[in-house]
């Protein structure tokens, strides 16, 4: 990659991606193979709000790379409650650390902290920001799967606020990936990653009903639609009981149709699609590893 | 006021900012950080008969000269303005407004979560895209009534 650090899935390239996606391959044939490429550094974790799995992720994609971690703890029990900035709490960080991970409640956090530092930076969520690698681990699972050109994908439910849905979206445009949104009216595409998807050629398309391309896609993207986006229960339940996937929905799709979700899932994926050979979001969880593994010993 | 009394009261060294979009004369000024407590001596026409642009506001701030930099700043909310530094009363320089790339420090994100909200050492940093401006911490774009974001610090 040409940049030091990974803040947004904006800055990566066809280029940048496909190394990434491509050691992570090597990694997923042969782990054993990079058990010691990273021996005596450390990977500092600063989570400024608690996302156990993806911390628990890069701390074993460090030591699977035979590097160890630090961790700041959680805010509480660290001195940044006593009101020190952002800026100065990893100016001291990088002392510690040859790269740090962050994630921070703030949009914007990650790109001005690495402009404090000179150790590689890598965005693990800035508010309902960016989350590049879980962008890369969502390539990764599609290229897997389909490849990442001459597709057609699904992306459904809470496109608004869904941050994972904006990167990845951004980042197919490097593809020939042609994209479908579909959501309740409310819960459509921000109007600044509608303008990005745009600048950037892509092919976009929006509805509110999935029956209308279920049986053309490749891959179904499904995400979480919360209930504190409404302002009732009975309004959420209506809406969310819409874009929910079984068994039966997915009868009309193709028998190569990719269902992914970036997990945690409530009930928006019954638990019988798990049985059928269209679930992949557990796959899509274990390529976290590999993805983010290579992600390090890219930028270290 | 006419346009014609306002170009005879002429000033001695300063600036003269002319054409200026009807009604922005002000926002002018915010943008500029100029509200006379240093001392300058500004005066303001707002809603002047221009044959131009129908009307037009006209700013004279004396004893300073604008810089380049805060000229393109000008240029986000009076496309059309043109800029005269007088020196001597003689216009010592024409300057052009351009569409700057990037506005640093001028406006505030509106985005309340965006990092540059937070008590950070970080200046606001807007690039300049087609249809307005976009933080480029969050990203979040300012498409309409620009001068309603500038950072009132
Ligand atoms: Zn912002």
């Amino acid at each position: 990659m040409r940049q030091d650090h990974l803040i947004s899935a904006h800055q990566l390239t066809r280029e940048d991606v496909e190394a990434v996606l491509d050691r992570a391959s090597e990694i997923a044939a042969d782990p054993a193979a990079f058990r010691t490429r990273r021996a005596g550094e450390v990977l500092a974790l600063c989570f400024f709000e608690p996302s156990t799995r993806t911390k628990m992720s890069f701390d074993t994609a460090m030591k699977r790379l035979g590097g160890d971690t630090v961790d700041m703890g959680t805010v509480e029990s660290s001195s940044i409650t006593k009101g020190e900035t952002l800026a100065d709490t990893v100016r001291v960080i990088e002392g510690y650390a040859d790269a740090i991970v962050l994630r921070h409640p703030s949009e914007g956090a990650a790109k001005m902290a690495a402009e404090f530092v000179d150790v590689p930076l890598v965005n693990a969520g800035d508010g309902a920001g960016q989350h590049p690698t879980q962008t890369l681990l969502d390539l990764f699972t599609i290229r897997e799967n389909h490849g990442l050109d001459d597709i057609t994908i699904g992306v459904m439910g809470d496109l608004k606020y869904g941050r994972t849905v904006h990167s990845l979206a951004h980042a197919l445009t490097n593809f020939d990936a042609r994209q479908h949104f579909v959501s309740p009216e409310s819960l459509r595409l921000p109007r600044s990653v509608r303008y990005d998807l745009h600048e950037a050629g892509a092919q976009v398309r929006e509805h509110t009903d999935l029956e209308e391309i279920l049986p053309e896609l490749d891959v179904l993207y499904v995400t979480r639609i919360q209930r504190e986006r409404f302002p009732d229960e009975n309004e959420y339940r209506a809406v969310a009981g819409q874009y929910r996937i079984d068994a039966e929905t997915l009868e009309a799709a193709s028998d190569e149709l990719t269902v992914m979700h970036p997990l945690p899932r409530v009930d928006e994926i019954a638990p019988e699609v798990d049985e059928t050979a269209h679930a992949r979001y557990f796959e899509q969880a274990h390529n976290g590893i590999p993805v983010r593994m290579a992600l390090l010993d890219t930028l270290l | 006021m006419s346009d014609h009394q306002l170009r005879v009261s002429k000033i001695r060294n300063g600036t003269v900012i002319d054409h200026v979009t009807g009604g922005q004369a002000l926002n002018v000024l915010a943008i500029l950080g100029i509200d006379g407590s240093a001392g300058e001596s500004v005066s303001v026409g707002v809603n002047v008969p221009s044959d131009r642009l129908g009307r037009k506001d006209i700013v004279k701030v004396e004893e300073r000269e604008l810089s380049q930099s805060e000229v393109d700043v000008l240029s986000l909310i009076a496309p059309e303005a043109t800029i005269n530094i007088i020196r001597e009363y003689e216009v010592a320089e024409k300057l052009r407004v351009e569409r700057p790339d990037l506005v640093t420090g001028v406006l505030s994100c509106p985005n309340h979560n965006c990092i540059t909200n937070a008590n950070e050492p970080v200046e606001s940093k807007f690039e300049v895209v087609d249809d307005g401006v976009r933080c480029t911490y969050c990203g979040t774009i300012i498409r309409k009534r620009i001068a309603e974001h500038l950072d009132a610090s």
